[in-house]
């Protein structure tokens, strides 16, 4: 069994950052790019600090969990060095938020810490440098290809009494199905979030209809598709679906599967989700495809992850 | 689900569309840019009168230069998602692809950075174009005698 019930955790105030690509109202937004540095990793670093100084300057933070996409979390590592806050940095590709927030609800109950950030950020060059081709190099977008959003999110996790509660969790396995495309990234993680699903409702003992919204991170409109084609199968049907990556970017000339990212789930949630007050339950499952390059070109097989939290506003 | 029918089941949903209206993008570009090519090297020969292979060079400049330009500017990326392969095939989307590996890793140093990442893609199309070379003058040389 990988579910936990919490007694005391709450989601609290949550800065966040995007460029004008993201159809969120976000806290701030950047007009370009390179947000006024030289390079882009400079650039998402500027993004994390600033979203961090914001919680900064609210409360006082006793640990930072951080996570990105690129190559040994990097930007984290660095925009954390600026900082004196301990820190925790983890990677679980676009699953990371969910990974955190479980992380630091478990954490919280250790009376030592009261608030803990989690603080996850993506850049679209960035990841476009580290899993696909040179930025300024044009490739023809494939119908399966996703567009990695850019942002960043720092949030807190406390024992203080919110309005959004942080019921209970599951940790999710390393699924393979088999997918090699690693340009379809909505089928390498479609069964990881099925399984997942399945495994919370049966180590907590709920049937689906216990949640208004089941909310996963980056699926795109295939994996979307083919999660509650997954689920069909098991004789699942959701009240109501939402893919966080699906509804954050909708640009044709982008992509036609949506936006990817560690900061798609996070960005939908607190922006849109949380702030409409329509869900009571919320389910969010964070998909994480668990690859990189080398696996790719090696032709293996990628596997995901997914973890999922159970969020219950008020 | 079982994995082999979950593979099918995602083969039968990622279908590239536009496959052929595609095909026939890069193939009416690509025909353009080579006919304009075979126009200018014709001006070139007739008005300034250059050798063939001197004016051949000149216009392989005239493509090079033009496309590292668009790349440096940003544009050659979106004019590639518009107009296809067309663009990348002829000797444009090599210069494209050197242009665009140098923007890239510009701050990484010299050594580090441009020196080893240059060719980071064009680098087969040098390899395998080599081998082509040599392997078919190899062939015309056992065939002709």
């Amino acid at each position: 069994m990988a579910s936990m019930r919490f007694k005391s955790a709450f989601l609290g105030l949550s800065k966040t950052i995007s460029s004008n690509n993201e159809r969120v109202n976000t806290t701030h937004k950047i007009n370009d790019y390179f947000n006024g540095e030289k390079t882009i990793e400079l650039a998402e670093e500027k993004m994390q600090t600033k979203v961090l100084n914001d919680i900064k300057q609210n409360e006082k933070i006793d640990l930072v969990i951080g996570a990105d996409l690129s190559n040994q979390i990097g930007i984290t590592n660095k925009a954390m060095s600026r900082e004196s806050i301990p820190y925790l940095g983890v990677y679980s590709a676009c699953s990371s938020y969910i990974e955190e927030m479980i992380l630091a609800a478990n954490i919280l109950n250790n009376r030592y810490f009261k608030n803990i950030v989690c603080l996850v950020s993506s850049h679209n060059l960035d990841s476009e440098r580290t899993y696909r081709y040179p930025i300024e190099y044009g490739s023809i977008l494939r119908s399966s290809q996703t567009f990695t959003a850019t942002g960043a999110v720092a949030s807190i996790i406390t024992k203080k009494q919110t309005g959004v509660k942080i019921e209970s969790a599951t940790i999710g396995k390393v699924i393979d199905y088999g997918v090699k495309d690693a340009n379809n990234m909505g089928a390498v993680m479609a069964p990881g979030a099925a399984e997942t699903l399945i495994d919370h409702l049966k180590d907590l003992k709920r049937d689906i209809s216990y949640y208004d919204l089941v909310l996963t991170g980056d699926l795109g409109k295939m994996g979307s598709e083919l999660f509650l084609a997954i689920l069909k199968k098991n004789d699942i049907t959701i009240k109501k679906h939402i893919d966080a990556g699906d509804i954050l970017i909708n640009d044709v000339n982008l992509t036609k599967q949506g936006a990817s990212g560690p900061i798609c789930l996070p960005l939908v949630l607190i922006e849109k989700v949380i702030k409409e007050k329509k869900y009571k339950r919320i389910l969010a499952i964070g998909t994480g495809a668990l690859f990189n390059t080398t696996m790719s070109n090696q032709k293996r097989t990628l596997p995901c992850i997914s973890h999922a939290i159970s969020l219950e506003v008020e | 689900m079982k994995k082999e029918e979950y593979l099918k089941l995602v083969k039968g949903k990622d279908k590239e569309k536009n496959i052929l209206k595609n095909a026939l993008i890069s193939f009416l570009i690509g025909g353009l840019l080579g006919s304009i090519f075979h126009l200018l090297t014709y001006i070139l020969v007739n008005t300034c009168n250059m050798s063939s292979s001197f004016a051949c060079g000149i216009v392989l400049f005239i493509y090079i230069t033009l496309a590292i330009i668009l790349t440096g500017m940003g544009i050659f990326d979106k004019l590639i998602s518009k107009y296809k392969f067309g663009l990348i095939i002829p000797i444009t989307g090599f210069a494209h692809s050197v242009a665009s590996c140098l923007l890239e890793y510009k701050r990484d140093g010299f050594i580090t950075g441009i020196g080893a990442n240059m060719f980071k893609l064009a680098g087969s199309v040098i390899l395998y174009g080599s081998v082509a070379g040599v392997s078919f003058a190899i062939l015309r040389v056992i065939i002709n005698g």
